[in-house]
């Protein structure tokens, strides 16, 4: 650990529950897409998630496909998501992973794509793509560099908790319930006795995501773990505002950090 | 790293909801493929319902015509449902009862698998649900009415570029929303450990047969076997059991489309690179970045970014060869084996049969080809009259 980005991912945990917000790099274009995440980090999010989109992103649902579509369609590439994530370091000091699937990292170069991070300041990654059992061939070089990779545990890990949370670093991920990304009405998953076993294994903090799209919903997951992880419901703002989506980022992530804090 | 690999290809990269249910068909499939009564009953239905063994069959007006060694076909386009889809299917679903299983979903690219799915969920009493390409479902429309009198429901992806790839990312977000009395029954030798292995396993039984088939008849083994590669199911199956022979060459071919410089081609061993996707470390075709190129191929079932990682290995390893084929030489090799052998095979197996044409004649009266049949080309015959400028009004 040749730096500080585990404490800046920690920091987004430190004295409160951290709400998470989640923007697809480039949607609808590179300039937009900064504004949308200036304004999730002004309205009160704790750390952002940006996404490097991806042709075929097999754990979103329609939502965070189409911005994929729309951020590529707009020229969108890793190393744009670079700049972009480099713009947005220069503005602020709170935590900043990408989220992405593991063929963008894997064909950049695992050391080259893990080195630019810690030079840019990014701190962890997030692939769904990539479980416990086949992180080893990138965990040392992001180790190396000081980059978390940041594991997912889902409504069917079982007992396959302990492993993943014993090892986790930065933040585990509990993914809330079965399926894609996206918006849902109700969650249903056992998340409290997830979350018990998590919180005995666990060194790192939990945050939950995956169909959270309210402050109320945001309010209730928050007071299970230490955090609640938003993406579908901002990246909607985006579809129906197109480039002017910022402000409208702005008052629902402050709605949603709220929910979150006040826990 | 987890179990399942080829060299360095293959592996388990997929989401973690659904790496307990790996670990769970893994183990099944271990208990249940040593199993007796198991082995029975597959045995039984490939004999009194698929109509295996399937033929050997000597081409003997294409061998006198071509002028080179001696090609044989193995008729994978007589099986029941009309190509080798149905080997790999009984076995998977047959394993899907024993698990307790009350549903199954499948990808299709042309239709073949997903009619073979359907198929063996009515037999036995499973749910069915396929993922199909729009694209695809309009290429092959006759495919998705068969399914649904099989009691399938066909739904039609409209994500991407429309076509296989599609359909099986659709397959896996189905999948990951719903485990618990769903088996994702895939259809090449392809996605995550260990599917590359159960498929080739049930579709091993081609080769199997044909080796058995070539010594009765021939008291000797094949100078070379070969098969269309699109996954790259049939091929594995060709092949596996000649692997250990190291003189018998293995030959794949894949779908060149309009040709590997054209940019509209699916051939990934001459055009892909190393990469990570549909939960495998194989090859694939993609841009610098890692995004997955939309590929072309006239075969709808051949058209897929990627291949199996034990191609990709014995690619590396150089026990196989695999070579690419456009759609123009596809196309004249499915009009000349109907018109020499009165067969009309798939335009997948059409692939094969287009560079059986071209090695065939360079080779001598003592060598022997196999040439897989991976399918029949009814489902082909509108598109080729259209490749040829004739619209055929139904």
């Amino acid at each position: 650990m040749n730096n500080s980005t585990h404490n800046r991912i920690a920091s987004a945990f430190a004295d409160k529950k951290a709400f998470i917000g989640f923007l697809t790099a480039g949607d609808p274009t590179f300039d937009a897409s900064y504004e949308n995440i200036m304004a999730l980090i002004n309205a009160g999010a704790d750390l952002v998630e940006i996404g490097i989109p991806f042709s075929d992103p097999i754990a979103e649902g329609p939502v965070i496909q189409e911005a994929d579509v729309r951020a590529l369609n707009g020229g969108m590439t890793t190393d744009r998501a670079f700049e972009l994530a480099a713009k947005v370091r220069s503005q602020t000091e709170i935590p900043l992973v990408f989220m992405t699937y593991l063929n963008p990292v894997f064909k950049y170069g695992y050391d080259r794509f893990f080195a630019k991070c810690a030079e840019i300041g990014v701190d962890g990654l997030i692939c769904p793509d990539m479980p416990f059992e086949e992180k080893s061939e990138a965990d040392e070089i992001a180790k190396k560099h000081g980059i978390s990779i940041i594991s997912m545990i889902a409504p069917t890990s079982e007992e396959r908790i302990k492993a993943i949370a014993e090892s986790a670093e930065g933040f585990l991920y509990i993914v809330s319930s079965l399926g894609v990304t996206g918006v849902r009405s109700e969650i249903k998953t056992d998340l409290s006795s997830i979350m018990e076993s998590v919180k005995k294994y666990a060194r790192v903090p939990a945050a939950i995501g995956f169909g959270i799209s309210t402050p109320e919903q945001a309010k209730k997951m928050s007071a299970l773990a230490d955090g609640v992880i938003v993406g579908s419901a901002i990246v909607r703002l985006v579809e129906k505002f197109g480039e002017n989506a910022a402000p409208e980022i702005g008052k629902f992530a402050k709605l949603l950090a709220d929910a979150a804090h006040n826990n | 790293m987890a179990k399942g690999r080829y060299g360095d290809f293959g592996g388990q990269y997929i989401p973690e909801t659904l790496m307990n249910e790996i670990h769970k068909l893994e183990d099944a499939y271990e208990r249940f493929s040593k199993d007796p009564e198991f082995i029975a009953e597959l045995d039984k239905l490939n004999r009194e319902y698929a109509g295996r063994p399937s033929l050997l069959y000597f081409a003997e007006k294409m061998t006198n015509d071509l002028g080179g060694a001696k090609i044989y076909f193995k008729r994978e386009d007589l099986n029941h449902t009309g190509s080798h889809k149905i080997n790999n299917v009984l076995g998977q679903c047959l394993l899907a009862k024993k698990m307790g299983k009350t549903r199954i979903i499948a990808e299709t690219g042309a239709g073949q698998h997903g009619v073979a799915a359907a198929t063996a969920a009515a037999l036995m009493g499973l749910e069915c649900e396929i993922f199909m390409g729009k694209e695809d479902t309009i290429r092959q429309a006759l495919n998705v009415y068969r399914m649904e009198l099989l009691g399938a429901k066909v739904n039609p992806v409209t994500t991407g570029t429309m076509t296989l790839k599609d359909a099986v990312n659709e397959a896996m977000r189905d999948w990951t929303s719903r485990v618990d009395d769903t088996l994702y029954v895939l259809g090449s030798v392809m996605g995550p450990h260990p599917f590359p292995m159960i498929v080739r396993d049930f579709q091993s039984v081609i080769s199997k047969e044909a080796r058995e088939q070539i010594l009765e008849l021939e008291g000797k083994l094949p100078t070379a076997v070969m098969a269309c590669v699109g996954g790259g199911s049939n091929a594995m199956g060709m092949f596996y059991n000649f692997i250990n022979d190291k003189d018998v060459r293995l030959i794949g071919c894949e779908a060149a489309g309009r040709g590997v410089d054209t940019g509209e081609t699916a051939a990934t061993i001459a055009t892909g690179s190393l990469g990570v996707f549909h939960g495998m470390k194989s090859l694939f075709c993609q841009n610098e970045y890692g995004q997955i190129a939309p590929v072309y191929s006239i075969s709808a079932g051949l058209d897929y970014p990627g291949i199996g990682p034990e191609h990709a290995h014995l690619h590396e390893i150089g026990r196989a060869e695999y070579v690419p084929v456009t759609d123009d030489e596809a196309v004249n090799a499915f009009e000349y084996i109907a018109r020499t052998e009165g067969i009309i095979c798939a335009i997948e197996s059409a692939h094969a049969v287009a560079h059986l044409m071209k090695i065939a004649p360079k080779m001598s009266k003592d060598d022997i080809i196999i040439c897989c049949l991976s399918g029949r080309g009814d489902k082909d015959v509108a598109a080729i009259a259209r490749y040829r400028g004739i619209d055929l009004h139904e």
